[in-house]
């Protein structure tokens, strides 16, 4: 019933072909002892932080398995127009509704879904920034249900995170099993740190003269995600900032630097909008830079993901994707969406209170595994408890079918066993839409679990794309 | 009418200020109802002006930023400005935020239950432009004018209970009962000229303005019965008085910081 991704019945599929061997002459000392190295070579680079922001201990450990999760070029292909055209309608809306809003004119979506979101920002109207891009990292949440069956589950459109690991556990692989790599045609993942900081230059403001200056701009070491900001901030060669490195001055930004100030060209923000600019947002944030939007809309600096991307990607606005796809390119969307109930419809409203048992409901704006209600493995009282909260403010939710989540076979005690797994590849948008062959695999390393947070008991592999 | 408009703002500091951003929306409108003759905006020695831009909502934002150190920081406005009624109708205003974004309450224009029951008196039957009218009496009639009960953090939902309040809280209670009435409604912020007839008035002032199908945006000065005429000079407006706030910075250092505000509006001959 669960898609497996390595065996056919019997046979091996062909991603796994080279992989089966390798793992059925894999004596069982060696894995135990290959697995305590990964783990101290996680420890060592001290990769420790809670992927997508779930919080939780920060010094833990995410289980690292290391069975690799393959794709065939061909699928990898089809896989790849599908989130390049997902992204590019993204951008698109983006576009459309900080500016004329056609496609709220048109009726495709409700104006009050768009203009009534609190992601939604005012004070981005009217401004279309350095090659019409608003989220130039976008992270598309995606899971498999059979060979050709993948579904969206979620567009992350301001500052999605992850991408390290991927990065990690692609080397950390090739350091522990270099024979791997060397019999494998694998394409590589190592490109990312360049390609992004070649989008992020592509995206510099009119008024930058010669190579741009990028920073990335972190809330600090508190953060999860810390360890991310400055991993990227390293292999890119770029300065690591909090806000109090920063200023505004007559036109433009500036970094304090121990050789004077340096004016600073493009901003990729790993802080929340409500952050970014205590003038403009909440004015209690410590963590921003006073007068940063008024420089951003006078075109003196440009800000990835632009403020107010974020409404591009709720789960309100999320059944509208395929729409989007529709009305921008002219295409059919490729990649399908999960069925999704909107519960601010009577009918829709109706079916998932009958039907709650059976079904997996999220907030609207909720995000890590918090806030949801998995029917089936929920009991009646968790269940009747949730319905309160829905009859409270149904628009605040939605409600989808438990998919069957493919399964990848994964190292457990007993040995080799099917685990089911989710992909979020990172696709990036600047002078042209680029997406690295890979992603982060999670894997629900739980027997039978179909949640893949790493609060929950979720681990990560990597994720190979295998050349021609 | 020809208006002068004498803004004068000094901000004094406790210690020297080093660095000081200012974000200023004090710049007049561009709509049919007013012309701006001129108008100066100095921020002293130790002021540069910086980045500027009209917003999407159509005003004008400019950056100054500060470089001390300095104990006194002037705001100095000096304009002159053509004004013509247009009944409140905020006619040919180019602008791109669309009317539903005037939908979302804000922590100040949160309803609650006196105002839901203020808001659903009268009758479903009158037109867009008649219940504007209706809701504006409503505020005057249960919110009126009176200095000195109700601070710059009071919600409408406390000034209604306060019974009386200033401006500001008009604009908000009328913008909350329009909301009520899906009619989207914002804030705003200007100045007004005290006419001959004597009424006291605030010469820095704000009302709301609430959209109108088919009319666009109209203004209503609930505590003072009318809409937006010749007196009136429009050069700003927000989700609420915070955000639609003429001035907002941040100073380096300074410490306690006390004001010294001096405005006034008033006729020149042409």
């Amino acid at each position: 019933m669960y898609y497996n991704e390595m065996f056919d019945g019997e046979k091996v599929r062909e991603a796994y072909a080279s992989l089966s061997d390798w793992v059925a002459q894999m004596p069982v000392d060696f894995r135990q002892l290959k697995q305590a190295e990964a783990e101290a070579l996680f420890r060592r680079i001290g990769i420790t932080f809670a992927v997508y922001g779930e919080g939780g201990d920060p010094d833990r450990l995410i289980p690292f398995d290391m069975m690799p999760r393959v794709f065939t070029q061909g699928e990898w292909r089809r896989l790849e127009r599908g989130i390049k055209q997902r992204a590019k309608a993204l951008n698109a809306f983006l576009r459309d509704v900080y500016g004329r809003g056609e496609i709220v004119r048109a009726g495709r979506i409700p104006a009050r879904l768009v203009y009534q979101n609190e992601a939604y920002e005012k004070a981005v109207v009217g401004f279309v920034p350095p090659r019409g891009v608003y989220s130039h990292i976008i992270g598309i949440d995606l899971v498999r249900t059979g060979r050709d069956e993948f579904f969206v589950l979620e567009d992350n459109c301001r500052t999605p995170s992850g991408v390290s690991y991927m990065l990690e556990n692609r080397e950390i692989m090739m350091r522990m099993f270099p024979d791997l790599f060397r019999g494998n045609r694998i394409e590589p993942v190592d490109g990312y740190p360049e390609i992004l900081r070649r989008t992020l230059e592509s995206v510099a403001p009119k008024k930058c003269v010669g190579r741009p200056r990028v920073v990335i701009l972190t809330p600090g070491h508190f953060n999860s995600a810390y360890y991310e900001h400055s991993f990227l901030a390293n292999l890119m060669g770029v300065e690591l900032v909090e806000g109090a490195d920063l200023f505004v001055e007559g036109e433009f930004v500036y970094m304090r630097t121990t050789e004077g100030p340096k004016r600073v060209d493009v901003i990729y923000r790993r802080l929340d909008d409500a952050f970014i600019d205590p003038l403009c947002f909440r004015r209690d944030s410590m963590l921003g830079v006073p007068g940063l939007m008024d420089v951003y809309r006078s075109g003196g600096v440009s800000i990835c993901s632009a403020p107010g991307a974020g409404v591009a990607d709720d789960k309100a606005i999320y059944t509208f994707v395929p729409e989007m796809v529709r009305f921008y390119l002219g295409e059919e969307p490729i990649l399908k969406n999960v069925d999704t109930w909107t519960l601010w419809k009577q009918d829709d409203y109706k079916y998932v209170m009958d039907n709650l048992a059976d079904l997996v409901v999220k907030e609207v704006h909720g995000s890590g595994g918090y806030g949801m209600l998995v029917g089936p493995k929920s009991t009646k009282k968790q269940i009747e408890e949730f319905r309160k909260l829905i009859e409270k403010n149904p628009s605040n939710y939605i409600a989808q079918p438990t998919l069957s989540l493919s399964t990848c076979p994964t190292f457990v005690d007993e040995g080799v066993a099917p685990r089911h797994v989710d992909l979020r590849p990172f696709c990036l948008c600047g002078d042209r839409i680029e997406l690295v062959p890979g992603g982060l695999t999670r894997v629900a390393l739980k027997e039978g679990s179909l949640v893949v947070n790493s609060s929950q008991g979720g681990g990560v592999k990597d994720t190979w794309v295998l050349s021609e | 009418m020809r208006l002068k408009i004498t803004h004068h703002t000094v901000y004094n500091y406790e210690n020297p200020v080093r660095f000081g951003v200012q974000s200023l929306r004090l710049s007049p409108s561009v709509f049919q109802g007013q012309k701006v003759i001129d108008w100066q905006v100095d921020m002293g020695e130790a002021g540069e002006p910086g980045a500027g831009f009209r917003d999407g909502a159509g005003d004008w934002i400019q950056l100054w930023t500060l470089r001390g150190p300095v104990t006194q920081v002037p705001v100095r406005i000096d304009g002159v400005v053509e004004t013509t009624d247009l009944s409140g109708v905020l006619r040919g205003h180019r602008e791109m935020v669309n009317p539903f974004v005037y939908m979302q309450t804000t922590e100040a224009t949160t309803p609650d239950a006196a105002l839901r029951d203020l808001a659903a008196t009268p009758s479903d039957e009158l037109t867009r432009l008649d219940l504007a009218h209706e809701l504006s009496h409503l505020v005057y009639s249960n919110v009126p004018y009176k200095s000195g009960v109700t601070t710059l953090a009071t919600t409408a939902a406390e000034a209604l209970a306060i019974g009386g309040g200033v401006c500001q809280d008009h604009a908000h209670v009328l913008m909350v009962l329009a909301r009520l009435r899906d009619m989207p409604a914002r804030y705003v912020s200007g100045y007004l000229h005290a006419d001959a007839d004597g009424n006291a008035h605030e010469a820095s002032h704000a009302w709301a303005e609430i959209f109108i199908e088919g009319l666009g945006w109209v203004g209503f000065d609930a505590a003072n019965k009318t809409c937006p005429n010749q007196h009136y000079v429009r050069t700003g407006s927000g989700l609420d008085a915070r955000d639609a706030a003429p001035i907002r910075g941040v100073t380096v250092m300074g410490g306690a910081e006390k004001l010294d505000v001096k405005v006034a509006v008033e006729e020149v001959a042409q």
